[in-house]
């Protein structure tokens, strides 16, 4: 592959030879680097390892397939890529093997023979014509030089003339042998750390991959690993505060495999601290490591935390995630669709799910999805390019899923939140999962609850008291048809808003005017709208016991407007009820890792062989030297010459020199005449 | 006579040619960096721990060995440091001082500190290639200098916002590598430094500009980054960050970073005269670009350096990512980015030193790496998700 090869006599031209011609040659090895870049970037650009779901909605099903079978779902495990791998370990291989020998020649043999024509073509050379000279005196002077300069040297009498060969630097050529074994040497450790003998095992028909969403403790043995089967495997577990596993999940394409534990592992505390800034500044779990037949019955305690990962056993525990451990939660549940103001008061957990309407079939199922103690979100009022946040304080997410099991998610903020000054009970919906949610702000009353607004909600869906209260005479001494279809008109309107928001009335006005007065009919119809609405809300404030006789202050103006926006949301917020979250006792939940990898070691030697290989290569230079001297005559020829195979300008400046000391001193040991140089070779 | 060649000869053949290290003044040097890493160690050593400490033994011997290598680091070391240390002085504990104090506010604070480094890099840019085209000495010089100076104040502002990081808080306190904003500044300050190391090294100006222009650009990314995403306030570090590997990995990359886009702009510059010498072969580039033999070599020598670098710079963040991700090597698309930057400057020196490929192909494809490099470093964050994303934009 290198200068070396070149030398090497014409072998005969076996299929072997040629095979191994081409594993070893340069250009496979060049092909085979640039491939693997270039198929590395396929797993970069495709996120691996998702749910198969998100790939089938990503690219369709047909496509889905074709990259299935291609293995981009996890292309640094798929066959061709662990092939191309292969390939370039093979051809390194095939190289060292080649190279060696030759390698070492080249660090152990000084080349005594030499021919004087061959030293003359080098890019480095000098001649001399030594008149009287005393070959043994040249012989001691260039011997001093060589060692000076840190060269080891052998001198070979060939009869009629002497050579002496030096080389210095020949630790370079370590260089070589270290690099490409060290290439090999991490590809067999990342062999024994990558999932080969788990697909192995797979093959075998010794291991199914589970798809069903069992907990550990159903999970049948073919999808169960003993402890110590793989020599290494990388799994999760979530572990809530207070529980204990001795197991991890291995996630592997559509399913998991139990990883079993030869210990197990408790969560004792886990803590998430905060900057000021609301930033998280650290994740820390304290576990108990049980293990009776090493610890006995005296647990191992430990701190586990990003950065700081527990290794017991060989057996590395990363703190990973964090999440809800089944936090208890206080909830209020405010009917939105009906008259009943009182709200349906329940408890739940984080995880469980909650029968709405008891068992009657068509009942809306409530699952509780996850808990948040705290919400840094981009601060709502910021200017643009501002870069601030605001805790938004606990949050709680959940799913409502009707019987046909369709879905919708809702984000619910504990506490109010103030936008623009004023503060409102945040509610997200979205009917798609992933889609952003579109919010539905309830102002928040006097009382810094939501109550007053669901009291009027409510009482726009009671029918006999909209009646009592909108039927009361408008004015006196007017006609009673008008009056008895005005309030038909309003009571028709309050139904229509509260069914389907400002777009209902819109619809209705369309739907009555002709369309050269569809404007008109729209602002009366919503003036009165607007009017049925303020009677009912003044209604609500009475009732709360607020002084209404006089004007409404700004503050209930205010209200009553936001009130508006949000009854107008509520038909498209298809939840029948608004979920208060009133109290909770957070359980936090712990995502750890564990992971045990054997070929660790080999791998790190690869790297110390790695690193130190590249220096020697790139920072060492295999310097050699050579001198040829015959008598001649009276006179002594000498021919100096010198090649470095690393670094051409340097060792071209330390030949110059040489070559310049070597002259003065032998203008010394011949006094008179002086030596003369046959060529100069700048 | 022959005696006294004998004892000529006897002399001086058993001692080595140089010692380098017995000299006077890099006795004094080492001396004075021990002193002053001693004097830092005693300061602030409570916020160090065991690996934080070998990290600063070790840099104080890397700061020894690089003086002693190449002089020049002296002088820039001094000037840092007296820098620095004025900087800290004028502060005491109170990082609101950066407001007022005048000193602070127009020379030393670091946002000053690195506007004074982009106007000159930027300046520094402009007067190498006048000097390129005039071929005026002095001007050659003042570039030189104004590079320089750019340098220092830019370093001189790293290690000042290293101070006001603690000055914000003692929780929040750590070294300025830790996102886009701070980093790119680390790539312009290695960049100009491997630069004005080569320069002194090929006694020629003549690259200056090229290799100044991929540090305006990288200044030009600052300045937007600054005033368009008011992205230069100092965070508080996440959890992932909180580690030791940070100090060496990040440095390590950018000297492979740093170098390589180095690289591409010398191989800008060859391509530029290989055009000139086939199109203008008596027209003014040919005669002021530097000599392609010479572009060839540096590129090498820089591509070399780029990779060693590069490769320990991986590893660490392997050994790191085995503390941090559950493993040495986890395929996400930093990590695997980095294998390809890696395999491809692999390929070109295997191209390079064991086929002896040079020209105008190898130039092409050092510029072309520049680009996998910079997709590596700022388009991983930008385009694609990863345990990596640390510095988004």
């Amino acid at each position: 592959m290198n200068e070396t090869a070149a030398c090497k006599p014409a072998r005969r031209r076996t299929l072997g030879w040629v095979l191994l011609e081409f594993l070893g040659s340069m250009n496979l090895a060049i092909t085979l680097l640039v491939v693997l870049a270039i198929a590395s970037i396929i797993g970069t650009v495709l996120q691996q390892n998702q749910p198969y779901p998100d790939y089938i909605l990503k690219f369709g099903p047909f496509w889905f397939e074709v990259f299935k079978n291609l293995g981009l779902y996890s292309v640094y495990g798929a066959g061709w890529f662990i092939a191309i791998l292969a390939g370039l370990i093979l051809s390194t291989s095939v190289c060292l093997y080649r190279q060696v020998p030759g390698m070492w020649r080249e660090m152990v043999r000084f080349r005594t023979t030499v021919e004087a024509d061959s030293l003359r073509g080098f890019q480095q050379q000098a001649e001399w014509r030594l008149p009287d000279g005393d070959a043994n005196a040249t012989l001691a002077i260039l011997t001093g030089a060589f060692h000076r300069r840190g060269y080891r040297w052998r001198l070979q009498d060939h009869g009629d003339h002497q050579v002496i060969a030096a080389m210095k630097g020949r630790y370079n050529r370590l260089g070589y042998l270290f690099t490409h074994a060290a290439i090999i040497v991490i590809g067999i450790g990342g062999l024994l750390d990558g999932d080969l003998w788990l697909k192995l095992k797979e093959w075998r028909g010794e291991l199914a991959v589970e798809t069903r969403d069992l907990s550990a403790r159903e999970v049948p043995p073919i999808s169960r690993l003993a402890p110590g089967v793989l020599p290494a495997f990388r799994g999760n577990v979530r572990l809530p505060e207070g529980s204990i596993a001795n197991f991890v999940f291995v996630r592997l394409r559509d399913g998991f495999l139990v990883q079993e534990l030869p210990f197990a592992v408790e969560l004792k505390d886990f803590q998430v601290a905060y900057y000021d800034t609301g930033q998280p500044k650290s994740f820390v779990s304290e576990v108990l490591i049980h293990d009776q037949d090493h610890l006995g019955d005296q647990p191992l305690a430990a701190t586990i935390k990003v950065n700081h990962p527990l290794v017991y056993r060989g057996y590395a525990i990363y703190q990973s995630d964090f999440g809800d451990g089944g936090s208890k939660l206080d909830l209020k549940a405010w009917p939105l669709a009906t008259a009943r103001l009182e709200p349906v008061e329940a408890k739940g957990e984080i995880g469980g799910v909650i029968k709405v309407g008891g068992p009657t079939p068509g009942a809306l199922s409530l699952e509780l999805d996850d808990f948040r103690l705290f919400n840094l979100l981009p601060e709502p009022d910021a200017q643009p390019g501002d870069r601030k946040f605001r805790n938004f304080g606990p949050s709680i997410a959940f799913k409502l899923r009707d019987a046909a099991g369709e879905a919708r998610e809702y984000l619910n903020y504990m506490a109010p939140v103030s936008m623009e000054g004023r503060w409102f009970y945040l509610s997200g919906m979205r009917a798609r999962p992933g889609a952003p949610f579109s919010y539905l702000h309830i102002p928040v009353d006097a009382n810094n609850s939501p109550e007053r607004f669901l009291r009027f909600n409510a009482r726009l869906r009671d029918a006999d008291g909209l009646q009592k209260l909108l039927t009361q005479p408008v004015a006196d001494g007017q006609n009673p048809d008008f009056q008895r279809d005005l309030i038909r008109v309003r009571l028709s309107l309050v139904d229509l808003f509260i069914q389907g928001g400002f777009m209902a009335i819109t619809e209705k006005a369309k739907a009555v005017a002709p369309a050269e007065r569809l404007q008109e009919a729209t602002v009366l119809y919503l003036n009165l709208l607007r009017e049925a609405l303020a009677e009912v809300f003044i209604d609500t404030l009475r009732q709360e016991g607020v002084n209404v006789d006089q004007e409404l202050g700004e503050r209930e103006n205010v209200f009553f407007n936001d009130a508006l926006s949000a009854l107008a949301a509520l038909p498209a917020y298809g939840s029948p009820f608004y979920l208060q979250l009133t109290g909770f006792q957070q359980v936090e939940a712990s995502g750890l890792q564990v992971t045990y990898s054997g070929g660790t070691v080999v791998v790190y030697a690869g790297f110390a062989l790695l690193i130190l290989g590249v220096f020697l290569m790139f920072y060492t230079s295999h310097c050699r030297l050579w001198a040829w001297l015959a008598s001649e005559d009276d006179a002594v020829r000498l021919i100096l010459a010198g090649t470095g195979n690393r670094r051409p300008l340097e060792f071209a400046g330390e030949f110059a020199e040489l070559r310049a000391g070597l002259e003065q001193r032998l203008r010394l040991l011949i006094p008179s005449p002086s030596p003369t140089s046959l060529n100069e070779t700048d | 006579m022959a005696a006294t060649r004998e004892a000529l000869l006897e002399e001086s053949w058993d001692q080595p040619v140089r010692w380098p290290w017995l000299t006077v003044s890099d006795a004094l040097w080492a001396l004075l960096v021990l002193a002053g890493s001693g004097y830092a160690y005693w300061l602030y050593q409570s916020y160090m721990d065991g690996y934080e400490v070998a990290i600063q033994i070790g840099a104080t011997l890397a700061l020894i060995g690089w003086g002693q290598y190449w002089p020049p680091a002296r002088t820039f070391t001094l000037a840092v440091t007296g820098l620095t240390v004025l900087a800290l002085w004028r502060y005491g504990a109170d990082y609101e001082l950066r407001k007022s104090a005048f000193l602070l506010k127009y020379l030393l604070e670091s946002q000053a500190a690195f506007m004074w480094m982009s106007t000159l890099y930027v300046l520094a840019t402009v007067t190498y290639f006048a000097a390129l085209f005039s071929r005026s000495d002095f001007i050659g010089k003042t570039a030189t200098a104004l590079t320089w100076s750019a340098t220092v104040m830019g370093m001189t502002g790293l290690l000042v916002r290293w101070r006001e990081s603690y000055l914000l808080g003692a929780d929040i306190g750590h070294i300025p590598v830790s996102n886009l904003y701070e980093v790119f500044i680390l790539f312009a300050l290695i960049t100009a430094l491997l630069y004005l190391f080569y320069e002194e090294r090929t006694r020629t100006r003549a690259m200056g500009g090229f290799v100044l222009l991929i540090i305006s650009g990288a200044v030009a990314f600052l300045l937007w980054y600054t005033f368009g995403r008011q992205a230069h306030h100092i965070q508080p570090l996440i959890p992932a960050l909180q580690s030791y590997w940070m100090k060496i990995h990040v440095p390590a990359n950018f000297i492979g970073y740093g170098a390589f886009a180095l690289a591409a702009m010398l191989g800008v510059a060859y391509l530029l005269r290989d055009w000139a010498e086939s199109h203008r072969p008596a027209g003014l580039l040919t005669r002021v670009l530097p000599p392609a033999a010479l572009l060839d070599e540096v590129m090498y020598k820089a591509i070399a350096l780029g990779f060693a670098a590069f490769t320990i710079a991986t590893i660490l963040g392997a050994l790191w990512a085995a503390e941090a991700w559950g493993g040495y090597w986890s395929w996400d698309p930093k990590e695997t980015w980095a294998l390809i930057v890696w395999l491809n400057y692999a390929a070109w020196l295997h191209l390079r030193l064991t086929k002896g490929r040079r020209g105008t192909p190898m130039a092409w494809w050092a510029v072309i790496g520049l680009f996998v490099t910079l997709f590596a470093f700022i388009g991983v964050n930008m385009f694609l998700s990863g345990l990596h994303s640390y510095g988004s934009l």
